[in-house]
């Protein structure tokens, strides 16, 4: 089993004429992601390597009946890409767009709020069920089909986690890249709860990193409701209060967000929480018993 | 990760020209030239190949030269732009938020005669500040009230070119450069304004507290009650009932409370319009005679917005941030500087956090924070060296890359091409994984240059401080 993306997932991809929706809607093809179109407004009509291309999402929607989108779309119109796919009903929406405003973001999330659509994302590297579908910028080879699942901020951390998963001959059922900003549309609590009630997940990797408080915020759920084995890592104890490393939502500010305090959230709520990256498979396959 | 804004430009870049300018014409825009459309030009680069994807193989560098003519750094946008004071007070002055009376001077004549025509406007004193992006300016010594305008310019000769030093400055301080001269206010009381962005509620939200001048984290972890606070939704902004609440939580008077609604107002219209992620009006006051003014004011904006701002991009003031990092922003690199030995270079930023912490773990001390991204090239990783190393601490660099995307070989080769270039001196740790692995690893080894390869993240975190430990 697996959450959020399967076989069952129809995709189109905003943006699909650009360089990088050319590359990666390609990539999530390959990779066995039943994709079935794209938007680029002002294209529509056209074919773009063999895609159907549409001017707006709600003619892509109607003409393939799409369940999922990917957004490609750079910064300045990536808000408002959003916002048209939820008005077209797609019921999940991932964003891997880096570098939308964070005034966007805020109307975008008050918006959604009221919406049965999801948004993962932005900044994100998108949504991964091994052996099922992929749709995001990860490399799909280093995935095996298996039962941990993966909640994480970081793009490359992920990939990290599950190669050193897959080295070892485990799994993974769905990992989930939420982005790195300091808005997001699906936090850790929303994918925990996912991947909770998912019966194909034995065991859930959270990855966090500084700043805000959505790592402690899920550390309370985790105390409350779930039963599975979790496997914390937080990034960025080494970084200095203040600086905004790399991802607008990692900052220290005001004293809140270390990862510190989080590591101590984490723990608090029995998560097997390590100190390196470079722990993560062996403790997870520790805590599994393999 | 993701689609990043420097990835999109080298996206442009790699386009044919004509196909460029083809699309430009076709969007009905003209390729224009000089400073002022460089921003501009960013964005319908961008706009232009979302829609038409790459063509042709031609460069076009020498087009964006013509478009930029300027030294101006193409990531200028990517680092966190502060302002200073005098700026930020010329911004709230446009919204209509009232600010003493006062002029920037950059040198000891400009500063008289600012002095000068305060007094014979009728200021009882003026305040004379240094203008520098850190707090604490005051309790260094950078902030003097003068009596008359001889104290004036004895403050202003002390304190314009001296070595400021405050807790947020580091020990050798930073230089001022220009003050802030200012009329004094006869101040009755000192409160609190505050907008910044709730992450958990996906809001921003508005401050009030009457404990004025103090840091509101002290406040917030002394006696949370003490801040009042106002949730905005996105979709009506702002209310007016919303500042009256405030205000009356401030306990300002009855004659004060309109004046307090247009002032928080325009507070919350500055923070919208300028796409600013923090705003703090502290001290906020009310005068003996019942007046309101901002008598110190912080705004920190949003890098990701400032491509609809190009007036702000003009306030930035490169002489108040670290030289190496002005450098890595040209290149599209994200470098910060730390005070370890150990330099790092990795993909991704997240991987890149995890890396520091790693040598911290294995026993040293990182030197920076490096994110050279997920599509680095040779050039990139040839200038992310020579910034690396122009830190006179470093003893070691750790390369840690995931390649993903960005295949192993290739980023070998970038390695070993840089490292020849730049004659690097100090030990070279690397822990590649990823695509073409093998291939990348035999590209190192045959070079006969002096890397060490570790087996694992935790291998070579060990490898890299031994390293660092052994050349010190």
């Amino acid at each position: 089993m697996s959450v959020l993306v399967s076989k069952e997932t129809r995709l189109i991809v905003q943006g699909i004429t650009g360089r990088e929706g050319t590359f990666h809607a390609r990539g999530c093809a390959e990779y066995g992601t039943k994709v079935v179109g794209g938007v680029t407004p002002g294209k529509g009509g056209t074919i773009h390597e063999g895609w159907p291309v549409f001017d707006t999402v709600h003619q892509a929607v109607e003409k393939t009946g799409a369940n999922v989108t990917v957004i490609f779309v750079p910064p300045p119109f990536a808000a408002d890409a959003i916002l048209e796919a939820n008005d077209a009903g797609v019921p999940l929406i991932i964003c891997i767009t880096e570098g939308i405003p964070i005034n966007d973001m805020v109307k975008v999330w008050n918006v959604l709020k009221h919406s049965s659509s999801r948004l993962i994302g932005p900044n994100c590297p998108g949504v991964i069920s091994p052996g099922k579908a992929k749709v995001g910028i990860m490399p799909g080879r280093i995935h095996k089909e298996g039962s941990i699942g993966i909640v994480s901020r970081s793009g490359t951390l992920t990939y990290e986690a599950v190669y050193q998963l897959t080295q070892r001959g485990i799994g993974q059922s769905t990992a989930i890249g939420i982005g790195g900003d300091p808005i997001v549309g699906t936090t850790h609590v929303d994918a925990l709860q996912l991947l909770n009630e998912d019966p194909g997940t034995e065991a859930i990797i959270l990855i966090g990193e500084i700043g805000g408080t959505a790592e402690e915020t899920a550390a309370e759920y985790v105390k409350k409701h779930v039963k599975k084995p979790v496997v914390g890592f937080i990034a960025g104890q080494t970084a200095p209060p203040g600086r905004r490393m790399g991802h607008a939502g990692a900052i220290i500010s005001g004293g809140q967000g270390t990862a510190a305090e989080k590591m101590k959230a984490l723990k608090a709520a029995g998560i097997h929480v390590v100190e390196t990256p470079a722990a993560i498979g062996e403790t997870v396959a520790r805590v599994i018993g393999k | 990760m993701g689609l990043d804004r420097e990835e999109s430009v080298s996206v442009a870049l790699e386009a044919g020209r004509r196909n460029a300018i083809y699309i430009f014409e076709a969007m009905g825009l003209q390729v224009c030239s000089g400073e002022d459309a460089f921003a501009t030009l960013m964005i319908l680069l961008w706009a232009a190949f979302a829609c038409a994807g790459p063509q042709g193989g031609q460069k076009w560098t020498g087009q964006v030269q013509v478009v930029r003519q300027s030294t101006e750094p193409i990531s200028a946008f990517k680092k966190t732009m502060k302002i200073h004071e005098y700026q930020a007070k010329d911004i709230l002055a446009k919204y209509g938020v009232a600010v003493p009376h006062g002029e920037v001077a950059n040198t000891l004549d400009e500063a008289l005669e600012v002095a000068k025509r305060l007094f014979s406007g009728g200021a009882k004193g003026v305040v004379v500040k240094a203008q520098i992006h850190a707090g604490g300016r005051g309790k260094g010594g950078g902030v003097k009230v003068a009596k008359t305008i001889d104290e004036a310019q004895q403050y202003a000769e002390q304190i314009l070119g001296m070595q400021l030093v405050t807790h947020q400055t580091g020990p050798l301080g930073q230089k001022v450069q220009r003050l802030l001269i200012e009329e004094t206010a006869a101040i009755d009381r000192e409160l609190y304004l505050g907008i910044v962005l709730d992450r958990a509620a996906a809001k921003l939200v508005f401050m009030a507290s009457q404990a004025g001048g103090m840091e509101i984290e002290e406040v917030a972890a002394k006696d949370p009650k003490a801040i009042h606070k106002a949730y905005i939704d996105p979709g009506v902004g702002f209310q007016p009932y919303q500042a009256r609440e405030l205000a009356f939580a401030l306990g300002l008077k009855p004659t004060q409370i309109a004046d307090a609604v247009k002032f928080m107002t325009g507070i919350y219209r500055a923070f919208i319009e300028t796409d600013a992620t923090l705003m703090e009006i502290n001290p906020f006051i009310t005068t003996k005679d019942d007046k309101l003014f901002a008598l110190d004011c912080k705004i920190n904006f949003d890098d990701n917005a400032m491509f609809r701002h190009k007036d702000l991009k003009e306030l930035r003031d490169v002489a108040e941030e670290d030289p190496l990092e002005v450098e890595a922003s040209k290149f599209a690199l994200n470098y910060i500087k730390l005070d370890g030995n150990i330099a790092c270079m990795v993909n991704g930023a997240g991987l890149a956090m995890a890396t520091m912490d790693i040598i911290q773990y294995a026993g040293g001390m990182p030197a920076n924070f490096l994110d050279v991204g997920g599509g680095a090239n040779q050039q990139q990783i040839e200038h992310a060296f020579e910034i690396l190393l122009s830190d006179q601490n470093v003893q070691a660099v750790f390369i840690n890359i995931f390649g993903g995307i960005l295949r192993v070989d290739t980023l070998a080769q970038g390695v070993v091409a840089a490292a020849i270039k730049t004659k690097v001196k100090v030990p070279i740790v690397l822990r590649l994984e990823g695509t073409n692995v093998e291939e990348g690893r035999k590209i190192l080894k045959d070079s006969g240059l002096n890397f060490v390869v570790g087996n694992t993240m935790q291998d070579a975190a060990e490898k890299v401080v031994a390293a660092a430990k052994g050349a010190a």
